[in-house]
């Protein structure tokens, strides 16, 4: 099982490589709407990403409210 | 589809589609590649009577509210038919509004029933505003084991026996929809089964259903257009509506093939998404490849110049249509936000984009084009029964848009300065800009009132996002649209701008600046300011200590450029 902190480290670096930017530029508390300039369907687009890569289903509803990649991380490891 | 002239509301409609339409298919639901529901009218009728008998005997009366908050589902559907038999006020609440802003919408409209999905319910449950809850709660998809605090399993809550048909005139209150602004002022929009009754009438004018066609119901049901074309259109037409769970791209393309949908409605931003992928594929297109794709696409466009010829573009760009599932025949968008170039783009592949323009306050739709020929530079024209006026016209002709319809709403819940101040002698303000040109198609050019519409088809009040600065370490402060402040002909470059009156000698140091930053993270991505502005002045205010928004408004757009902004 992985950790909460394993989990937030693979978002971060699988968000750096869908949205093409450098791993270091992104950091857990970062808004990604704004650190890149995400609108709602890109962060859903990663959502898939993130599902096949966990191994997981998650409901759209679980982004709803997230702007950051802590919460995010919070809400896959519960699923976890 | 039914003769709408002869009903008096929308339940008595709705009880008459269920049992005209009884075999064919009425709802889909899909979550991913896995079929969750599919209804005929009459498994639909047997679901949903059992509920209205069991709210007839909680006592939900005539005229009384029930607020539904769920995302695009059946269940949704079936709830507010339920309630509409019961001759109930219907309240659809915006699912993605916070646990707070939803709790407060409840305790504004005296809802007597919320029906709410169990994953918005557990939020509203840890919220301190739950305590001011009134109404009686209907959870939907709880888990068995969940604690539901006073709330009711959904799936439960249903009588045996037949509930007995309430009613109600044309002239009687159908629904309750919040036009937005959950900050000081909610803008309940009041309306009739009468708007209802006559919007269907007049956008199935031109736009008919029939059964067989299935409409995949992606915008919020609780918004006016997919309440409309995705519930009460389809419904008096016998026709589908396909659901989806899940709106990631990917399963919205799925579902247009699997489901082989011929009509959808789409906020700009989706559409501009699917424009962005196919360009995309089009450019990967091998030299050979891209040109025969260019030379169909040239013919296509010039055998339906006049208007759309669906079979023949179908045959001349298959791998496109197939793509949409091959018997796409139209999709909607609202809004002035539409580039036309997007338009443009998939009417030349044979996809119309019906583009049209309407408010809350006016039913759904005021104008649309309809296709005869297609335009990509305007909102196309008034529909039956819609009077459009150019108020106080400039020398370009451009004016305040108003509306006279039998779709504008009767007025905004507990409000009546507002109502008076929105609706003038019968005519429905819209603080739109447009002007008509030579052929009758209208086209807008920016906005009179102090608010913005995002990509994403979201009303902002920036009054009601003023909540989120409070105790910032300033004097005062104030949120304005860029475009309130200084009035363009354009809807583009919309930008929320926050006006900041500092402490005397105060400076606008990097830990204020870092502190507005921070409140304006916590707001939904579509609700942020972009930029500041310190202003030199006490702001005017009223007598009872209000900003005078309008008065500041003035006065910082004379005295300051839009380049005056910095951004945040």
């Amino acid at each position: 099982m992985r950790s909460s902190n394993q989990t937030l480290e693979e978002i971060l670096t699988l968000a750096a490589a869908h949205f093409k930017v450098a791993r270091e530029k992104l950091a857990p508390d970062d808004d990604f709407f704004r650190t890149l300039g995400l609108n709602s369907l890109q962060t859903l687009e990663l959502l898939t990403r993130l599902e096949h890569h966990f191994r997981i289903e998650l409901p759209d509803y679980e982004l709803q409210g997230v702007s950051d990649f802590r919460t995010l991380a919070e809400r896959i490891q519960a699923r976890l | 589809m039914l003769n709408l002239d002869q009903y008096s509301c929308l339940g008595e409609a709705l009880r008459d589609a269920v049992d005209r339409w009884g075999d064919e298919t009425c709802l889909i639901e899909s979550d991913r590649d896995r079929e969750r529901t599919r209804l005929t009218y009459s498994d639909f009728k047997e679901l949903a009577l059992p509920l209205a008998r069991a709210l007839e005997d909680a006592e939900l009366h005539a005229g009384e509210r029930a607020a539904i908050i769920m995302s695009n589902q059946s269940k949704w559907l079936i709830s507010a038919y339920a309630i509409f038999y019961c001759g109930a006020v219907l309240v659809p609440l915006d699912y993605k509004l916070t646990a707070a802003e939803q709790l407060q919408l409840l305790a504004h409209c005296k809802a007597k029933f919320a029906i709410v999905e169990y994953y918005l319910w557990r939020t509203m449950m840890q919220s301190p505003d739950l305590k001011n809850l009134k109404a009686l709660v209907l959870v939907t998809e709880a888990p068995l084991s969940a604690d539901l605090a006073n709330g009711f399993r959904w799936e439960d809550f249903r009588r045996k026996g037949d509930p007995v048909f309430v009613p109600r005139k044309r002239e009687d209150v159908a629904c309750i929809v919040y036009s937005s602004g959950t900050g000081g002022r909610p803008k309940g929009c009041v309306l009739m089964h009468e708007n209802y009754l006559e919007q269907c009438k007049s956008l199935t004018t031109w736009y008919p259903f029939w059964p067989g066609v299935r409409y995949l119901s992606i915008l919020p049901t609780n918004h006016a257009i997919d309440f409309m074309v995705g519930f009460i259109g389809p419904f008096v037409c016998g026709a589908c509506v396909v659901h989806l769970r899940t709106l990631r791209p990917e399963f919205v393309r799925d579902a247009f093939v699997r489901y082989k949908i011929t009509h959808v409605s789409l906020v700009p931003m989706v559409l501009k998404n699917l424009e962005r992928g196919l360009r995309a594929k089009f450019e990967a297109l091998s030299g050979i490849k891209r040109f025969v794709l260019d030379y169909f696409i040239a013919l296509n466009k010039s055998f339906t110049r006049a208007r759309p010829n669906p079979k023949l573009s179908r045959r001349l760009l298959p791998q496109i249509h197939k793509a949409f599932g091959g018997e796409l025949a139209a999709m909607f968008t609202g809004g002035a936000f539409m580039e036309p170039s997007t338009l443009e783009f998939f009417y030349e592949l044979g996809i119309p984009v019906a583009n049209g323009y309407g408010l809350t306050e006016a039913g759904t739709v005021l104008t649309v084009n309809d296709l005869k020929p297609f335009r990509a530079d305007t909102v196309g024209k008034p529909l039956p029964g819609v009077e459009l006026r150019i108020l106080n016209p400039d020398s370009e002709g451009i004016g305040e848009v108003a509306a006279h319809s039998k779709t504008v709403m009767s007025h905004y819940l507990d409000d009546p300065e507002l109502t008076a101040e929105t609706i003038v002698d019968g005519w429905l303000l819209t603080g739109d800009l447009g002007r008509f040109d030579g052929k009758g198609h209208l086209q807008l050019f920016g906005r009179k009132k102090n608010m913005i519409v995002t990509e994403g088809g979201k009303n902002i009040y920036p009054e009601d996002i003023e909540t989120a600065f409070e105790g910032v370490p300033v004097k005062e402060y104030c949120i304005f649209a860029a475009n309130y402040l200084w009035p363009e002909k354009t809807l583009g470059r919309e930008m929320l701008v926050i006006a900041l009156r500092l402490e005397e000698g105060q400076e606008f140091a990097s830990a204020l600046k870092d502190e507005i930053v921070s409140r304006n993270r916590r707001l939904p991505d579509f609700k942020r300011v972009g930029g500041y502005l310190v202003w030199e002045k006490d702001f005017p205010r009223t007598a009872s200590m209000k900003i005078r928004r309008a008065v500041l408004a003035e006065e910082i757009g004379k005295s300051r450029e839009r380049t005056a902004v910095s951004e945040l």
